[in-house]
């Protein structure tokens, strides 16, 4: 089967590259091996400079409500972080105070959001904080199953009975200024956020929860759409399991499912992802990239690759795969003319385009162009 | 690094990174609560099992296999396969009547054939249904498969020196439902082929793939099939030739569950083995032509079936169905359709299964397509029942769009 590009990694960097390519009249196929980081997503993209219009208008585009208002959201523990370019689910402060008060609700049986936690933090910067559980009767069948009582399965319930959330909380409300919920609303239809914000008579924080994420698992439902609606092949399932590359140029991938018939291609993007998702390997001896085997940026002797005290800044987060300055991949120190890298493959290396997501969507815009332009000339 | 390799898991459950994915594109959790849920039952509850068979979990039963968890799985882990694998091997009630019954597809077909149009009016009768109901549990909301009168194996007899007379050969897998139920698919496969210039031969002999009796802990009877089928594909092979299929769910079978759930070796004819849409795509790929009637106008939603989704060749199919001219194509989304083979027939299963397939249905209703197309027979049977529009395997869509010398 023939492309004009094929990218290797369906998560967001692989998305963001493949709906732009397919908007300019490129077509595309994306291999994906299994789900992808957008189900850790916490809803606000790490990245605090100005946002290209470019991505605010592709994700609109795709029915996501994504906007740039720098300032600070408030982290599940009670902290607050700087942040800048967020989903709607996300609410954004000017600077690290919330209000006075604030009424924390979860939902009995929910052990993927800690309140105690929540509230311990808060209290710490002088908000007064109040906990209350709900007993949603709705919830009961979910509930039978304590283990999969989880984000995106409550999040269905809620998008049929979130008027019910919204009548115990106002029956629940004191002299709150603040009413804080998991993100366990929106799954499929997000304008369900702005109907409970504007249902509770307080400001409404939603703030995340453990994994899946609820926020994640609309945005790649919906990247995804997108971009099968504007005609591109997303291969779900399937891994790329090595190349063909002759004379510095790659001809086509070989993937798990499809075996012999390979996806060929004018041009690649390599958006496999970090350690997580396999883009990279790392053995005893070597930290390696398993498709093309390209070259990974790396301290030679292993006791460099990690600092012995876990929660400082470790060395192998940064490692990713080497590129010149047009991303292309290097192997054996010389670029691959038509092979592409975007996100966090690339590791921490490139300070210039930002960390996590803020990388992957500058470094999918980037790869998108450097191939149109080159289809261009 | 070599240690790596020999401490590679069963099922590669130990690579399960616990990240919950998995639980998000559960079919059956979003509709039963009884089940815990694909990770639960998977890696999870396996390092249970293997500390004592005592927590293995009855509610497995509820999985329908459909491998959705292993398709968002981004880590490898073969989680339906433990499942399945967990209920083969620890679950020791004794297998029901029903279940033998609706597993053996063979012997059903067997029986039903030579008296067709009895077995047809029989299963049709609401009272056959409500003492099926009774007696067996089999859901009395079911339409039942009919029976054809005349089995493709019979047909394919009748055509073999016209068959034999074509250079190039295939061999065609046909399956229980086109020998018993729907000849017309196998037929129209042949009209396709011959008009590419490719004759068909059935394999020597071939049994039932066994995916219903995986499904219902028969382990032995299936792998009495696996055996029998991979002997009589390596004679197939062996001959030089590809052998095509139109039933995504007997393809997946013989290619994934013979070694993972029944540990047969089907490494020598593994990479024969293929959809008859991917082997027809890659020849006109290639530059083989088909020639498409002028006048030709079909509406077409295409489902993946579940195992169409594991294989990883819905494409193949989608891009085929695209290549037809006056073809007007719309993929729906991936969604299960509920019925998955004979889970949807059990009484314990019917809302469940309804219930899983509501959101596929609903979407068919909005587009209204002239026809739903599937490489499934099962979701055939699914959504004909349920929704009213009639489904088409897309191997019988291409068949209809194309002219040959006899029409």
């Amino acid at each position: 089967m023939k492309f004009n590009t094929v990218i290797i990694g369906g998560g967001l960097a692989g998305l963001v590259a493949g709906i732009s390519l397919q908007k300019a009249g490129n077509s595309t196929a994306i291999i994906s091996t299994g789900q992808n980081a957008l189900h850790f997503f916490s809803g606000s993209f790490e990245s605090m400079e100005e946002a290209p219009q470019r991505v605010t208008d592709l994700f609109n585009k795709a029915g996501i409500d994504l906007h740039y208002t720098p300032g600070v959201r408030l982290m599940p523990m009670g902290t607050f972080k700087k942040s800048a370019l967020s989903l709607e689910d996300i609410s954004l402060f000017p600077e690290p105070a919330i209000g006075h008060k604030a009424l924390i609700v979860s939902l009995t049986g929910y052990h993927d959001f800690f309140c105690d936690f929540l509230s311990e933090g808060l209290e710490k910067q002088g908000m007064q904080c109040r906990i209350k559980l709900l007993n949603l009767p709705e919830l009961e069948q979910i509930e039978k199953s304590p283990s999969e009582m989880r984000s995106v399965q409550i999040a269905r319930t809620m998008d049929r009975i979130w008027e019910n959330v919204v009548r115990e909380i106002r029956i629940l409300l004191r002299d709150e200024d603040t009413v804080i919920l998991p993100q366990v609303f929106g799954l499929k239809d997000a304008s369900v956020l702005s109907r409970i914000r504007q249902g509770i008579p307080a400001q409404v924080v939603f703030t995340g929860t453990l994994p899946p994420s609820v926020p994640g698992v609309r945005t790649q439902m919906l990247l995804k759409q997108h971009y099968e609606l504007l005609g591109g092949t997303y291969l779900m399932g399937d891994e790329a399991t090595g190349a063909h590359v002759y004379d510095g140029i790659v001809h086509s991938v070989v993937t798990h499912n499809l075996g012999n018939h390979f996806l060929e291609a004018d041009n690649f993007i390599l958006s496999t992802g970090a350690f997580f998702s396999k883009g990279l390997r790392s053995n005893p001896f070597e930290i390696s990239e398993p498709v093309f085997g390209l070259d990974v940026e790396q301290a030679p002797d292993r006791s460099d690759w990690y600092n012995p005290e876990f929660m400082r800044e470790q060395p192998y987060m940064k490692y990713g795969v080497a590129t010149d300055a047009s991303l292309r991949a290097l192997k054996d120190g010389k670029p691959l003319q038509n092979l592409f890298v975007a996100g966090s493959i690339l590791g921490e290396t490139r300070p210039e385009l930002g960390t996590g997501g803020g990388l992957a969507l500058r470094s999918a815009l980037a790869a998108a162009d450097a191939i149109l332009n080159t289809t261009a000339e | 690094m070599k240690l790596q390799e020999y401490t590679l898991s069963t099922h590669n459950f130990e690579e399960c990174m616990k990240c919950t994915v998995c639980t998000a594109y559960c079919p059956v959790l979003q509709v039963n609560p009884l089940y815990p849920g694909p990770k639960q039952a998977g890696p999870d509850g396996e390092r249970l099992r293997l500390k004592d068979p005592f927590f293995f979990n009855n509610a497995l039963k509820y999985c329908l296999n459909c491998k959705r968890c292993e398709v968002s799985c981004p880590s490898g882990v073969q989680v339906a396969d433990l499942i399945q694998a967990a209920r083969i091997k620890y679950d020791k009630s004794p297998i029901k009547w029903r279940d033998r019954m609706l597993a053996s597809t063979d012997f059903m077909g067997h029986l039903a054939r030579p008296v067709a149009p009895i077995a047809n009016a029989v299963t049709g009768l609401g009272v056959t249904k409500t003492m099926m109901d009774a007696m067996f549990k089999i859901d009395h909301r079911r339409t039942f498969p009919k029976y054809s009168g005349r089995g493709f194996e019979s047909w394919m007899g009748r055509h073999e020196k016209e068959q034999a007379a074509f250079a190039e050969q295939v061999a065609y897998f046909h399956g229980c439902y086109v020998n018993y139920n729907y000849p017309r698919l196998g037929k129209d496969l042949v009209k396709v082929l011959n008009a590419l210039g490719v004759g068909v031969q059935l394999l020597e002999k071939e049994k039932c793939c066994g995916v219903a009796m995986i499904n219902n802990r028969m382990k032995t009877e299936a792998t009495r099939n696996a055996v029998h089928n991979v002997k009589a594909l390596s004679k197939t092979v062996d001959k030089g030739l590809m052998v095509l299929t139109t039933s995504s769910t007997c393809t997946l079978t013989l290619r994934n569950e013979y070694p993972a759930l029944l540990g047969v070796d089907n490494s020598g004819v593994r990479d024969f083995i293929m959809m008859a849409s991917r082997f027809i795509f890659e020849r006109l790929e290639k530059g083989a032509t088909l020639h498409f009637k002028p006048d030709y106008h079909r509406k077409v939603a295409y489902h993946t079936p579940c195992h169409m989704e594991k294989l990883g060749w819905g494409v193949f199919s989608e891009k085929l169905l695209r290549m037809i001219p006056g073809l007007e194509f719309t993929k729906l989304d991936s969604a299960c359709c509920g019925i998955a083979g004979t889970y949807g027939f059990k009484r314990e299963n019917y809302e469940a299964s309804q219930a899983i397939g509501e959101p596929l249905f609903a979407q068919i209703r909005t587009i209204n397509p002239d026809v739903v197309a599937c490489d499934c027979e099962t979701c055939k049977w699914q959504i004909e029942m349920s929704t009213g529009y009639s489904v088409m395997n897309p191997i019988s869509i291409l068949a209809e769009a194309i002219e040959t010398n006899k029409d």
